[in-house]
């Protein structure tokens, strides 16, 4: 059977011979147009004039649209409909489109776009966490409050309690493929559009209302993106309705796709947050009750805040059984691009919360942080809570299947944590300028949408008369082996090899209202989706060859009583007998129930975990720093590829410690982000991964019914690299006796800071 | 407009251009060798990598003027005569050294260059020649697997298999 085998990632051999097609390598008819957008030049204001002559005169240009000129829908919201696609009259941070240019090459279009001669009335812009208080400019009707207990009791009457705040920075996606579309006018008004995209059927939906039509007058593609990481979910549907709103004008395919420093200018970005805290525990470092304020910004328009930051929310308490708890979270509206998904989701970032908490309750007692967060684990499977309390989360779901009491005995057992922590000591005695940290971190990860609809896929699979099958689904290909995963489950169900599946284009013409391929639930939702398409088709081929009788379709064969013919005679007399070899499968995930106002109920079907040990060495005078060694242990349930589910877990935690240390994203006081490049952004490098690097997976199965027993994996590795910042404290904390409290990112600046109130 | 002659993975190829015109263009727009991505314009991310006459250059900063009657190499000219990958693409197939694939060409083509430099590089020779070749996906771990593997060394005992 070929699913749990390592097999590669289907497009591998397109990859390293440069076949494998992204949007921008799509061949296009003659006469394609290129598209840019002309960007507002400040941050917030009243638009009185635009002249647009420059732009319209410029060599090559065939049209300019502003939003007067837009026939439909001007509207690219995912969400609350507060997203023009170009801004009407007034503009909201620096890098908002107003202007569209349509000219015949992306040299043509860019240098128009930088014609566009705009008056704007500006008006001091909301910036800082402080702006937007001051201003109470609020996403939804003001702060959303969740709670267990009584925590303002509790922490009245706790033995120990701290006060702490930590702020935690945003990221840029740096998907290696800047986001593109093309768009390719059809008979009667009709639309095809090719998307870099993990959300098609959202650029159907919005690319039909800025065209006045239904959904089926629009068709929309996708093979595969260049990465993706949360950064195509809805930041991909400017460009696409853009390129359908100027082929509807010219008649002509048009193609658009963003310069590096356009992308980073224009697009959304992870939310940063600040997270303040007040915690009260007893003398082991068990917490009785901790109270969180999430503050986050959201930037100019609402896209996914609301679910980022109800996310953060419900990972405040990451894998630690809280008696007593109150989540404040407070979502900001600021004049800078819309913050918006980003793997995890705001799940890191409440995670960090927590996470920072277990550090600085560890550094007040003078106890090791790992036996801390031991103490204040969620109770295993069929073992008592400490104090007999419920094992539940703050949001009232049970925690059933929690793993880590094992994984972390091992993870710790395996790295040899506590020799090493205590080589570290000893070797920071002696060495004055290069301190050395180990950290451990614990991952709980909820796995589904907390918009429960979401939480639906649908696939299509047909057997071709010489026994070949298609496979279509719902899901979309960023890289992380989603169609090869599936590719396994289909060949699985009828016992054929692997390369007998066509995986074949995510297209809203297969498979119709589809989720976002996000909250990593691809291979969980679609996988099930396209199981219950291949056992539909099985059924009536069994039903049909054996009259009854038990068939078996395994090794290429089916058999059944004495009969053994190949999987191709069977398609093939099926064919003959009139047996229907096409299927629709859908699924939708069970027993979820979400009260979001009461912030109560079981908003996710399972928990995924994962363990990590970073060790690292800071150079004190210069505040430089490296990651030497990670170890990691990660539960995937029984993987459905072992060697993606690697890739992914290793990327992850790349990804999740430079967020954690290089990647800063700076804003100057106009709301310019000056870091728009990889020349001032910095995501790792080759030699920023840590020179040993052990990773390892649970052997085990998914206690829920997933597809065959795996469990999602997206996500849940980027939290692991939590455990690098936290090593940078402990590194820090061997320069004094004062607490770090390191901010994120820990870049040197900020670590030599620390440096220097630990001394102080 | 000017003719510029280039050869090409082994073929004689001539194309248009202004002085203004990037190698990467002539590649992608007017060869149609869409092997070689852009990913960050400003010569940073490497996914442009190409061969020019043996070295590995950038081609979304070179002129296409400047290396007029040179030979280049791109990944489309990477397998091997018969169609089979060359050492180094299987290496990145078997290691699993790609998951979107945006960066791949232009590692391969880095990685190319390092072997052709250094035969058997250490590990941490491999990691100092990418800097100039950026993956948001994997971690690199399993970038570095497959060039060490593609140079004969043993890579079972690296971590993380």
């Amino acid at each position: 059977m070929s699913v749990h085998n390592p097999m590669a990632h289907d497009s591998a051999r397109l990859h390293v011979t440069g076949a494998a097609r992204y949007v921008d390598d799509i061949p296009t008819p003659q006469g394609c147009l290129h598209l840019a957008f002309a960007l507002s030049p400040v941050a917030r204001g009243r638009i009185r004039a635009m002249d647009l002559a420059a732009m319209k005169g410029a060599e090559g240009v065939v049209a300019v649209f502003v939003a007067a000129d837009l026939p439909f829908a001007n509207d690219v919201s995912p969400s609350v409909h507060d997203e023009p696609l170009l801004a009407t009259d007034r503009v909201h941070y620096m890098g908002q489109p107003v202007a569209l240019v349509v000219a015949d090459s992306h040299l043509s279009a860019r240098k128009a776009a930088r014609l566009l001669q705009i008056e704007v009335e500006a008006e001091p812009p909301i910036l800082s966490i402080e702006d937007a208080l001051a201003a109470e400019s609020f996403f939804e009707d003001g702060p959303r409050v969740w709670a267990k207990g009584d925590a303002k009791a509790a922490l009245g009457q706790a033995k120990h309690r701290l006060q702490g705040e930590i702020t935690i920075g945003g990221q840029e996606h740096f998907y290696l493929e800047g986001q593109a579309a093309l768009a390719l006018p059809q008979e009667g008004g009709d639309m095809v559009i090719h998307s870099s995209t993990q959300h098609p059927t959202e650029i159907q939906h919005k690319v039909a209302d800025a065209l006045g039509l239904p959904m089926h007058g629009v068709r929309v593609e996708c093979r595969r993106m260049g990465g993706g990481f949360g950064g195509k979910e809805s930041q991909g549907n400017a460009l696409a309705v853009a390129c359908a709103v100027a082929a509807r004008q010219t008649g002509r395919a048009c193609k658009m796709r963003y310069d590096r420093d356009d992308d980073m200018i224009i697009t959304g970005k992870r939310h940063d947050f600040r997270i303040s805290y007040d915690v009260g525990f007893d003398d082991q470092g068990q917490i009785e009750a901790v109270r969180f304020t999430q503050i986050t910004r959201g930037g100019w328009a609402q896209d996914l805040t609301a679910p980022v930051a109800d996310r953060a929310m419900l990972h405040a308490d990451n894998a630690y059984l809280l008696p007593h708890a109150e989540i404040t979270s407070l979502r900001l509206k600021t004049n800078m691009q819309s913050a918006t998904a980003f793997r995890g989701f705001g799940g890191p970032q409440g995670v960090l919360g927590i996470e920072r908490v277990m550090d600085h309750i560890a550094h007040d007692l003078g106890l090791d942080p790992a036996l801390v967060r031991r103490r204040n684990y969620y109770a295993a499977p069929h073992k008592a809570s400490r104090a007999g309390l419920a094992n539940t989360t703050p949001y009232g779901m049970e925690v059933r299947d929690f793993l880590l009491h094992e994984m972390t005995d091992q993870l710790l057992s395996d790295c040899d944590y506590a020799g090493r922590r205590a080589e570290i000591a000893v070797r920071n005695e002696t060495s004055p300028i290069l301190k050395r940290g180990i950290a451990f971190c614990p991952v709980k990860f909820g796995i589904s949408f907390t918009l429960t609809h979401l939480n639906q896929a649908g696939a299509l699979v047909h057997l071709y008369q010489d026994g070949s099958i298609m496979m279509n689904h719902g899901g979309t290909e960023m890289g992380q082996g989603l169609f090869q995963k599936l590719a396994q489950v289909a060949a699985s169900r009828f016992g054929v090899a692997v390369d007998q599946v066509k995986i074949t284009a995510t297209d809203t013409a297969k498979v119709p209202n589809t989720s976002a391929t996000a909250a990593s639930s691809g291979s969980d939702l679609n996988g099930m989706a396209v199981l219950a398409a291949c056992d539909a088709i099985r059924t009536r081929m069994a039903e049909f060859l054996g009259q009854g009788a038990e068939v078996r379709f395994a090794n290429g064969r089916v058999t059944w009583g004495d009969k053994d013919i190949s999987f191709a005679e069977a398609v093939a007399a099926c064919y003959q007998a009139r047996v229907g070899l096409s299927a629709t499968g859908f699924y939708k995930t069970p027993d979820l129930s979400w009260d979001r106002a009461a912030g109560q109920g079981r908003p996710f079907f399972y928990f995924a975990h994962g363990a990590a040990v970073s060790e690292v060495v800071i150079d004190t005078l210069t505040g430089e720093n490296r990651i030497l060694r990670a170890d990691i242990l990660h539960d995937v349930g029984a993987s459905l590829n072992p060697a993606l589910d690697r890739g992914q877990v290793e990327g992850g935690y790349v990804q999740g410690a430079g967020w954690l240390t290089t990647e800063e994203l700076v804003w100057d006081d106009r709301g310019h982000l000056r870091t728009h490049a990889p020349s001032t952004y910095k995501i790792p490098a080759c030699s920023d991964r840590p020179a040993i690097f052990n990773v390892a997976l649970v052997d085990g199965e998914n206690p829920e019914a997933t597809i065959y027993r795996s469990k999602a994996v997206g996500e849940p590795p980027f939290m692991l690299g939590i455990s690098a910042f936290l090593a940078l404290s402990h590194a820090i904390s061997a320069c004094g006796t004062g607490y770090p409290n390191l901010d994120a990112p820990a870049t040197p600046e900020r670590i030599l800071a620390a440096i220097a109130r630990v001394r102080s | 407009m000017t003719q510029v002659k280039l050869s090409v993975n082994g073929k004689e190829m001539s194309a248009e251009v202004e002085g203004r015109t990037l190698l990467v263009e002539v590649l992608r727009d007017k060869l149609g060798l869409t092997g070689t991505h852009v990913g960050c314009d400003t010569s940073q991310c490497g996914a442009c990598t190409v061969h020019v006459n043996g070295r590995s250059m950038k081609s979304c900063s070179v002129l296409a003027l400047d290396v007029a009657g040179a030979e280049v190499t791109t990944i489309e000219g990477m397998a091997n005569p018969d169609g089979s990958l060359s050492v180094i693409q299987a290496a990145f197939k078997e290691h699993h050294g790609l998951q979107c694939g945006f960066c791949t060409p232009g590692m391969v083509m880095t990685a190319a260059a390092l072997l052709k430099e250094n035969p058997k590089p250490s590990e941490a020779e491999v990691r100092a020649y990418l800097e100039g070749n950026i993956c948001r996906c994997t971690g690199y771990h399993n970038i570095v697997k497959a060039i060490l593997a593609a140079s004969g060394q043993d890579v079972a005992a690296i971590a993380a298999e």
